[in-house]
């Protein structure tokens, strides 16, 4: 009897198997159903579908990855020295990160945007924010290089920042934490009535993005955290959320988070900007770094600027209006359409959507609540468009696809989730790896987002991947949105934390992406243009040597007559015309990085030799057969002698 | 005028072509390059296909000793010159002459672009064959005589890591529908010519 019952119970289990087999085996195939792998397989030689620029956080760095395939393909330095580029570190590049604290080589890069023509993303520039010494970026899509930075004075935390208005009019920089304005010495425990916020409104130029601070709105203390404009029928105004409305200054973990409300921000910054036009604000002294990176002459210059127009809101009325939001909320996300303001309060359970034409008809009819520091209050009910209710756990940010769907992530339930617009339901939801935070699907701050990924952006992966010691990468995640339901796709480690991205159509920058400078354009005051002109000059005890490369030599590559204390400067022209053929250089013991020279370009680098003797120098890019053989000497006698300055190539110095 | 002899103005005026498209193009293709180094040879300039296509092919061919391709060749001056003194020998056949001078034309062109192209072969072994004795990389063919890198006069042919193609372009074209009409021209007019004498 038992052994029946044995084989039946074996028969019964490999039953089981097979048959659970089969089930897998069959969900799993069917011509129309494609594998996640092929989706985002992007065969050896193709190109990806789209751009994504990621940001990198405390890496201070912005990086340039594909979609769907999740490939990098160049990490931009911003706000942080870049060795490998020798950004920060040559001559050209050391004023871009000037400041009024002096030279500042790192930051905590944030929220990049993508430029916009009527509401849409055109792929020219991205921007932006430098959070720990206030700071916008504007990065040419042309080049892939940083190629302005404007410091923002009065801003502290510049958190709530880089997003750009829908034609490109300004670049938004918003305060996270509230100081002093102007700066003093006074107590920490005085916060409350007398700190305050700026939001700065930089207007750029349309032909060439130069970037200047328009106006600052100095607002009431709170904390601004995070902002969009508004687009469609909101453009002409911008959203901000606010946290620690209690003004607290200490254990804000507990003191900010007691107000059941805090506030959206919504500014009509057409109203002020008539207002500025006509002369309104004040210029307040002020001192802060405006740094223009010139193509031509290769070259960054370092301005300081010496006042700032500020704005006071209670001055222009009907300009600003708080909108009660629950719970310390962190995005403010507004949908492609621009009636939908969606504050995701992050301590609440819900997730809080307010109207456009909702606030208008409050603001209409003079529905006002109460005030904050004169700043009119408009009441939660009547400009409340409607509420998620309970779609998880620690809502931070939300995208849209354009066709009527929203997708918030949730850091402490650590997922993203669906939801429709005006009905409010939630849709579906995929587990992220772990603890989201922002999310980006390709033009999602715009009205015409393309709706087919949305990347999810993750601060923790622990098991995910290859252990690496204690430090462990962050990642992010690719989801396809196509369907009703969203698939997850890919896993890719990130550099840095990846805290927010910009993405758009590579066809949008592909085809203006430079392949090389045009040595005739070459504008810089130490180029050499040609190997006949290269030259060594002595100037009291600096030197500068003018040289060139092309495959595979320098020019000169004997250089005599260098003394110790001299300062030396290497001006080095790279005279290839070729796509992806730079030169790199690097000197024995001199206390910089390499030069990685692109086609065309000159770039300099400083060398102070300390001792005597024959030190040589050499080319750091593999860039042509002959690369182990570029190479040169240079012998640095004492400092009283007498050896002439004289220099060479292909003959030896006499 | 003549049937004959329009064909004959129309092919005296096509050489002229020369002047406005290129005459041949020479192609190096290679892994490295996904876009081709070309160089297009007008009758009075060598040019780029691509920007610094030029330059590029000079920096690739140093490494086996060639010489930069010059700025101008005399051929650049003999040219030109040639193409109008003929194409103006061409208008006053095409005015004055009969189908016999037509005749005289076409073989005139033929020989003087032979002439041409002989010269541009002299021309493109000269440049493959005398390498600087320093040259980095020497190479050898199976026979041990020292390998040249002349392009193809007409063709396709591998050098080294390169394909080398070298082909007509629409100048040559032009040249060649002149010549070939002038041959048209004595043909109609050598037959018109006949007909009244057989009534």
């Amino acid at each position: 009897m038992k052994n029946i019952l044995r084989s039946t119970i074996a028969l019964l289990s490999v039953l089981v198997v097979f048959t659970s087999c089969d089930n897998a085996s069959k969900s799993n195939s069917g011509a129309l159903s494609s594998s996640a792998a092929e989706k985002v397989y992007v065969a050896p030689g193709e190109h990806d579908e789209f751009y994504a620029f990621i940001s990198g956080g405390f890496s201070g760095q912005l990086s340039v990855y594909g979609l769907p395939s999740g490939r990098l393909f160049k990490v931009i330095p911003v706000f942080s020295q870049d060795a490998e580029k020798a950004y920060g570190y040559n001559e050209e590049t050391k004023p871009m990160l000037n400041t009024s604290h002096g030279f500042v080589p790192w930051d905590d890069s944030h929220h990049p945007d993508i430029s916009q023509t009527n509401g849409v993303v055109d792929g020219r520039w991205v921007f932006i924010n430098g959070n720990n010494t206030p700071r916008i970026a504007r990065i040419d899509l042309s080049t892939f290089e940083t190629a302005e930075i404007i410091e923002v004075p009065n801003s502290a935390g510049n958190h709530s920042s880089s997003f750009v208005t829908e034609n490109s009019e300004y670049v938004v920089a918003g305060t996270r934490f509230s100081i002093p304005i102007p700066q003093k010495d006074m107590p920490i425990k005085d916060y409350k009535g007398n700190f305050k916020g700026a939001l700065s409104f930089i207007s750029i130029d349309p032909e060439h993005g130069h970037m200047d601070i328009k106006f600052q709105l100095i607002m009431p203390g709170f904390d601004y955290d995070l902002s969009h404009p508004g687009r469609g029928k909101s453009h002409g105004w911008f959203f901000f959320t606010t946290y620690n409305t209690e003004e607290a200054s200490t254990l804000m973990e507990v003191n900010a988070s007691q107000n059941d409300k805090d506030f959206i921000a919504a500014v009509n910054w057409k109203k002020i900007e008539e207002y500025v036009n006509n002369g309104g604000g004040t210029m307040m002294p002020a001192n802060y770094a405006h740094n223009v990176y010139d193509e031509a002459t290769h070259s960054a210059t370092s301005t300081m600027k010496d006042e700032v127009r500020v704005v006071n809101p209670l001055d222009v009325p009907g300009a600003v209006y708080f909108l009660p939001t629950p719970k310390s909320p962190h995005g403010c996300d507004v949908d492609p359409s621009g009636e939908y303001i969606v504050g995701n309060g992050k301590l609440s359970a819900n997730l809080t959507v307010h109207s456009f034409t909702k606030m208008l008809d409050a603001i209409a009819n003079n529905k006002v609540a109460g005030d904050a520091y004169g700043i009119p209050i408009l009441n939660f009910e009547d400009v409340l468009a409607g509420v998620v209710e309970q779609p998880g756990l620690g809502p931070l940010h939300t995208e849209f696809d354009g066709k009527g769907n929203a997708y918030t992530t949730f850091f402490i339930s650590s997922e993203v989730v669906k939801w429709k617009l005006g009905s409010w339901e939630v849709v579906d939801r995929q587990p992220c790896y772990y603890s989201v935070g922002h999310l980006m699907i390709p033009g999602g701050n715009s009205q015409k987002p393309f709706g087919k990924y949305v990347l999810a952006m993750n601060k923790i992966t622990k098991d995910r991947y290859l252990p690496t010691g204690p430090e462990v990468t962050q990642s992010a995640q690719l989801y396809d949105i196509s369907g009703e339901k969203m698939e997850l796709l890919l896993d890719f480690p990130t550099v840095g934390e990846p805290h927010y991205a910009a993405g758009c159509p590579a066809d949008l920058v592909k085809p203006r992406s430079k392949k090389l400078f045009k040595l005739e354009d070459n504008k810089h005051p130490y180029a050499t243009l040609n190997e006949a002109d290269t030259k060594v000059v002595r100037d009291g005890k600096t030197v500068h040597i003018y040289m060139t490369t092309i495959r595979s030599h320098f020019a000169p590559d004997n250089i005599e007559g260098i003394k110790v204390g001299d300062k030396v400067y290497f001006h080095i022209t790279n005279l290839e015309q070729d796509y992806d053929v730079p030169h790199g250089v690097s000197m024995i013991g001199a206390n910089t990085s390499e030069l990685l020279i692109m086609p065309g370009q000159t770039e300099t680098f400083l060398w102070e030799p300390k001792k005597i003797g024959v030190w040589p120098f050499y080319c750091t890019d593999f860039c042509s057969a002959l690369h182990q053989e570029m190479q040169g000497y240079v012998r640095v006698s004492p400092a009283n002698s007498n050896t002439p300055l004289k220099w060479s190539l292909g003959e030896d110095i006499e | 005028m003549k049937r004959s002899n329009i064909i004959m103005l129309i092919a005296a005026l096509l050489p002229l072509g020369l002047f406005f498209f290129p005459l041949w193009k020479i192609t190096l293709e290679a892994p490295q390059y996904p876009t081709p180094l070309g160089m297009y040879i007008h009758i009075n300039d060598f040019s780029d296909v691509h920007p610094h296509d030029i330059k590029n092919i000079n920096l690739m061919n140093h490494y086996v000793g060639m010489k930069y391709i010059p700025e101008a060749i005399p051929e650049f001056k003999i040219f030109p010159i040639g193409i109008i003194i003929t194409t103006v020998i061409g208008l006053i056949i095409a005015f004055k002459g009969n189908y016999k001078w037509f005749l005289f034309w076409f073989v005139l062109m033929v020989v003087l672009s032979s002439a041409g192209l002989y010269d541009f072969y002299l021309w493109e072994h000269n440049y493959g064959h005398d390498l600087d004795p320093k040259a980095i990389m020497k190479f050898t063919n199976p026979d041990g005589s020292v390998m040249g890198f002349q392009p193809p006069l007409f063709g396709s042919k591998d050098i080294l890591n390169f394909r080398a193609h070298s082909y007509p372009r629409l100048g040559a074209l032009f040249l060649g529908l002149g010549i070939a009409a002038s041959f048209i021209a004595y043909l109609i007019g050598k037959k018109n010519t006949k007909k009244p004498m057989a009534m």
